[in-house]
């Protein structure tokens, strides 16, 4: 009988386009599924510890201000206040960028985010903390510090932060330009560009031209739970913090940078999370925690942010300002496309302009093209990641004027994507070669969907306007980093899976399916656990959609190495060699014996040594994830609220392993795209205040503003994993925005350039172009 | 939030002698849908909070076809539109207490608090207007009655004296061939504060072709909900037609101040009056028995 896993050991990339599965592409009760649904789920802000301190933050009223003094002496003297911190507990770190997560981060920036130092940066910006015995104690001791500021002008968007004679945000800041570093005090972090070709050719060539900018507002991830952190600063100077987070090691390690301490001086204890869509990549709350915990006698600290906080004091995602201008030649074929987009990054550098400059045009051939990003520094929160950062953007500017290109041709939208779509062996924009992807298969897929081959259906009330939009979307995901796992055989027959990995969208029991199909088990008798950094080698943070797909492998190799001492143990119980011990779907054989995996584990069991294995990856694989959505909406041209009515997301999505939790990470990621599309946006007054900074003035939509979304899996298996897996959460997010804004046009003429296309934006935008519809 | 003193009045005597020595130090408490949210996030500071739900009389809810609609001031949202005698009278009013906040806050929210809180944005006080409600205060010196469109004076702020008491409103009974109706646009469809609100009243003659009374008021677009007499009165000894719906809405809009904020901007509200006021119309004549050719 053949062994298959054992084959998959040997190459790096393996067919595995026929390959049938037991357990993978089923759909299996996850295994943290009944605490969840009953609350017995525990997380940051249900632990309970004696003695237990409440820590509140201060925060700027300011969108930028000097900060000139702080006395915190009548906080102190309040009574059931324990301690009180500022960023003058804090080390002045040096200006040194690293990786963090999918992206890097400058550790003095992160220090200052954490605590202001001589400037808050942003309405919201953390100045100091207090603990007291009681929440009430703490909240009336934050007006008990006195601060005193001294107000500067402020810039909210990066074309305010780029105005010559702009207020400077960060003295020592000079902008990178093309590498070089420039001279001046600027906002313009840096200024990025990708090329080739010959545009002003490309552009002779084009038989239509459309050139538009677009802008896009500020919107968060919106998770559930709000960051929280508990702290205990031990007497014997070890610390323990429990948090939510995305990667309890990196949480680890920008504590121990922050607070100037070896890694080892801290342990992380990761509880469920509620939700982060990258936003908990980013610690604000362990370190005030852990100062908190020291400087009140090394008592128990907890700090967990309100509703306000999270909007106005973490990392929401940039807003942005694209220019696009794209020319096609009368047969569809895009000749040249010429791309300017601004980045806002918040208080610090670092918005996901680079990764716009990917998604904006890598789906699609093409041979003359210019891209230049800037990064810009604003009077808002430092950006965090957002679900594919700066995807949903790109793509909203560049699927409309693709759109807009096809409108002018006469081409079918779909028909104009698979004219210019990209396949294996193609150049991205950004450089690398384009391996296998099923970018043409989704939108074959979405051409043949019920939904597409369907008529529009009739207004539901007469004078409404309905109309059908389609928009695609390329992200690169993240299929690197490290991930590590052990893997302990019980003497039952069962197994556990150590990981370090977060569980944000099911992944304990996408691992327990790839460790069962490996092992040739049930996936109930893999019991997986998510563990402290303590207890497990290090991983990389759960994001860049990288988790079944690295982690993934490391779980395969670790069964591949439970197989191998299987087999070894099953040589010596029958005297034989081990070479001539087969596994195969959990059966271990040679010639004249067999023997089951849990029969064999009882008879090898604990006194004879355990069979475990532990495994430490760092695949440098790929793994680019494609999307093409289809939408109808209906639009009241009087009030411009805009209705969606059917939603179909066809992604390519490598294997799904668990097919039910694919499909939920792609209606999700439509849902948050079909928010940012419509509703959300952070509205500032002039002040550079956040006004809307609550789940009821920041519209999330509701159930009542969402149809039920399709998701339709296309399979084209990833040849870099074993099981042919590609990230599956980040792309979904990308194609709403471009999706709604066509099919608007559709509907009603008019092309929307802001986001979000909210009423107010739509009816000027009806007004405006009311007179050049198309 | 501030610590407060909770008293739980039992009578109105009671309530009223705490409001007279407390003056804006006291808060009575209903359904606290609006009161608890300004207690918890410091936007209001109060030194006693009086809960009035277990006063009897501002928990009665009475309906007679011969006299009215009576509303204590604690009654909730759900059990207005759990009468189905008064969804049968007052569609108007039944439009606006089922989309205040969700079904969780319904269960809770009152539209004496509704009223009390005098936000230009409530949701209750324009479809109160439009059905000519009126407001039964009571103080040290007795009761008096208020016309709900004069209740409200500046954002929070209503005619309430110290001392004084928010007892029930009281609308009039329904005449045949009338109708109300109130439209509130929101971004989305659920749990939003209006961007514009409208209420409309009209009432028929017994061919249900002539409009013989009519009444529009609007909300989120003034300091206070806003009674417009003059686009109801426009209307009276009008045949129904699409014209004369329109030239209402016209005269909404032009009785309208709104400001831009973060819900919409002027423009955006002002044009909004004019559509939402010309489909309230048409729902209100709808349900008056016009039946359009």
């Amino acid at each position: 009988m053949e062994t298959p896993v054992a084959e998959q050991a040997k190459a790096t990339e393996v067919s595995v386009e026929e390959r049938h599965y037991n357990i993978i592409g089923t759909r299996p009760i996850r295994h943290d599924g009944a605490d969840k649904v009953t609350g017995k789920a525990l997380y940051g802000a249900d632990v309970r510890l004696n003695g237990m301190l409440y820590g509140k933050v201060l925060r700027s009223p300011h969108a930028h201000a000097r900060i000139l003094s702080i006395d915190v002496s009548r906080a102190l003297a309040l009574p059931g206040v324990k301690a009180v911190v500022t960023s003058a507990d804090l080390a002045t770190l040096d200006s040194v960028v690293s990786r963090v997560g999918e992206g890097a981060v400058n550790w003095r920036y992160l220090s200052n985010n954490i605590l202001a130092s001589d400037k808050v940066l942003y309405h919201g910006h953390a100045v100091a903390a207090v603990a007291a015995t009681s929440l009430n104690a703490a909240n009336e001791a934050l007006n008990l510090i006195d601060v005193q500021y001294e107000p500067l002008p402020c810039v909210i968007t990066a074309v305010q932060a780029m105005r010559p004679g702009a207020p400077i945000l960060l003295q020592e800041l000079r902008t990178n330009e093309l590498g070089a570093r420039g001279e001046i005090p600027t906002n313009i972090a840096s200024h990025d560009q990708n090329m080739r070709g010959d545009l002003e050719r490309g552009f002779a060539e084009a038989a239509v031209i459309v050139e538009r900018e677009f802008t896009t507002g500020i919107v968060h991830q919106g998770y559930i739970e709000p960051h929280t952190a508990t702290a205990v600063w031990g007497t014997d100077d070890q610390i323990t913090i429990w948090t939510s987070t995305q990667g309890a090691h990196d949480a680890r390690r920008q504590v121990a940078e922050v607070l100037q301490l070896p890694v080892s001086r801290i342990k992380v204890i990761p509880m469920e999370i509620g939700g982060g869509f990258g936003g908990k990549t980013v610690i604000y709350l362990e370190p005030v925690a852990a100062l908190l915990s020291w400087k009140s006698g090394n008592r128990p600290v907890q700090v967990t942010m309100s509703r306000f906080e999270v909007f106005a004091g973490t990392g929401p995602t940039s807003s942005s300002v694209i220019k696009v201008k794209m020319g096609s030649a009368s047969d569809g074929r895009i000749t040249a496309a010429q791309v300017t987009m601004a980045y806002a990054a918040g208080a610090f550098p670092g918005s996901p302009v680079g990764g716009a400059m990917s998604v904006i045009l890598n789906a699609y051939r093409m041979e003359n093209v210019q891209i230049d990003g800037y990064d810009v520094v604003t009077n808002t929160p430092r950006v965090a990641a957002y679900r594919a950062p700066g995807g949903t953007n790109a793509a909203f500017a560049s699927e409309s004027v693709i759109d807009e290109l096809a409108c002018k041709l006469g081409i079918d939208p779909l028909e104009m994507r698979r004219i210019n779509g990209a396949k294996e062996g193609d150049r991205r924009v950004d450089g690398p070669l384009i391996r296998r992807i099923g970018y043409l298969e989704t939108v074959e897929k979405a051409r043949a969907s019920a939904h597409y081959q369907s008529p529009l259906p009739a207004p539901s009330t007469p004078g409404l306007k309905v109309g059908r939009g389609v928009a695609s979307g390329w992200w690169g995901n993240w299929p690197g980093g490290t991930s590590s796992v052990s893997v302990i055989v019980n003497n039952d027959g069962t197994v556990n899976l150590i990981e370090g990995s977060t569980d944000i969208g099911g992944s304990r029991v996408a691992m327990a399916m790839q460790l069962a199909e490996t092992l040739g088990l049930q996936a109930a008798d893999i019991k997986p656990m998510v563990v402290d950094t303590d207890s497990v080698g290090y991983n990389d943070v759960t994001a860049g959609s990288r988790t079944t797909y690295s982690t993934g492998i490391a779980v395969h190799k670790a069964g591949l190495s439970i197989i191998q001492q299987m087999r070894e143990r099953a040589a010596q119980l029958w005297d034989v060699e081990s070479a001539s011990v087969d596994y195969a779907d959990g059966v271990i054989s040679s010639k004249d014996n067999h023997i089951g995996f849990k029969e064999l584990a009882r008879k090898v069991g604990d006194g004879d040594g355990n069979v475990v294995a532990s495994i430490s990856i760092s695949p440098n694989g790929d793994g680019v994830a494609l999307a093409t959505h289809i939408v109808d909406v209906e639009v009241d041209e009087e009030t411009g609220k805009v209705q969606i009515l059917r939603y179909t997301a066809v992604q390519d999505v490598g294997t799904a392993i668990h097919p039910a939790y694919v499909e939920g990470q792609i209606q999700g990621g439509a849902a948050q795209g079909i928010g940012w599309a419509l509703n959300e946006e952070y509205v500032y007054d002039q002040q550079g205040r956040l006004l809307n900074g609550s789940l009821l003035d920041y519209s999330i939509p509701t159930a009542l503003d969402l149809p039920m979304i399709e998701a339709v899996i296309v399979e084209v298996p990833n040849p870099t994993h074993p099981f042919g897996v590609r990230g599956v959460g980040e792309v979904p997010i990308v194609p709403p925005a471009g999706a709604v804004a066509n099919a608007i046009a559709n509907a009603t003429g008019v092309r929307m350039t802001v986001l979000p296309m909210s009423p107010q934006h739509v009816l000027e935008a009806l007004w405006t172009q009311g007179n050049e519809r198309v | 939030m501030q610590a407060f003193e909770y008293i739980p009045a039992t009578t109105v005597k009671e309530a009223i002698a705490i409001l007279a020595r407390e003056g804006e130090q006291a808060r009575v408490l209903s359904g606290g849908t609006d009161l608890i949210v300004q207690l918890r996030e410091g936007r209001r500071k109060v030194r006693a909070v009086i809960d009035i739900k277990q006063i009897p009389e501002v928990n009665e809810l009475s309906y007679d076809p011969a006299t009215g609609l009576q509303i204590g001031a604690a009654v909730p949202c759900y059990r207005i539109y759990g009468s189905p005698a008064i969804a049968a009278a007052y569609p108007g009013l039944i439009d606006a207490v089922s989309l205040i906040g969700g079904v969780q806050i319904q269960g809770r929210a009152t539209l004496g608090g509704n009223l009390c809180n005098s936000s230009p944005a409530a949701d209750s006080i324009p479809a109160l207007i439009a059905h000519q409600a009126s407001a039964l205060v009571m103080g040290e010196n007795g009761e008096r009655r208020i016309p709900i469109e004069e209740f409200c004076i500046a954002p929070g702020r209503t005619q309430l004296q110290r001392g004084e008491i928010l007892l029930s409103i009281h609308i009039p009974p329904v005449s045949p061939y009338s109708g109300g109706a109130y439209l509130r646009f929101i971004p989305r469809n659920e749990m939003d504060i209006a961007v514009v609100g409208v209420g409309a009243w009209v009432a028929l003659d017994q061919s249900g072709t002539t409009i013989t009374a009519a009444r529009i008021a609007l909300g989120a677009v003034a300091p206070t909900p806003l009674y417009v007499p003059e686009s109801g009165a426009g209307l009276i000894g009008k045949l129904v037609s699409s014209e004369t719906v329109a030239e209402a809405a016209t005269i909404a809009q032009a009785a309208a101040r709104p400001i831009t904020d973060m819900r919409g901007s002027a423009q955006q509200r002002s044009h909004l009056v004019g559509v939402l006021t010309r489909r309230a119309l048409h729902i209100a004549l709808k349900r008056a028995g016009y039946k359009s050719a």
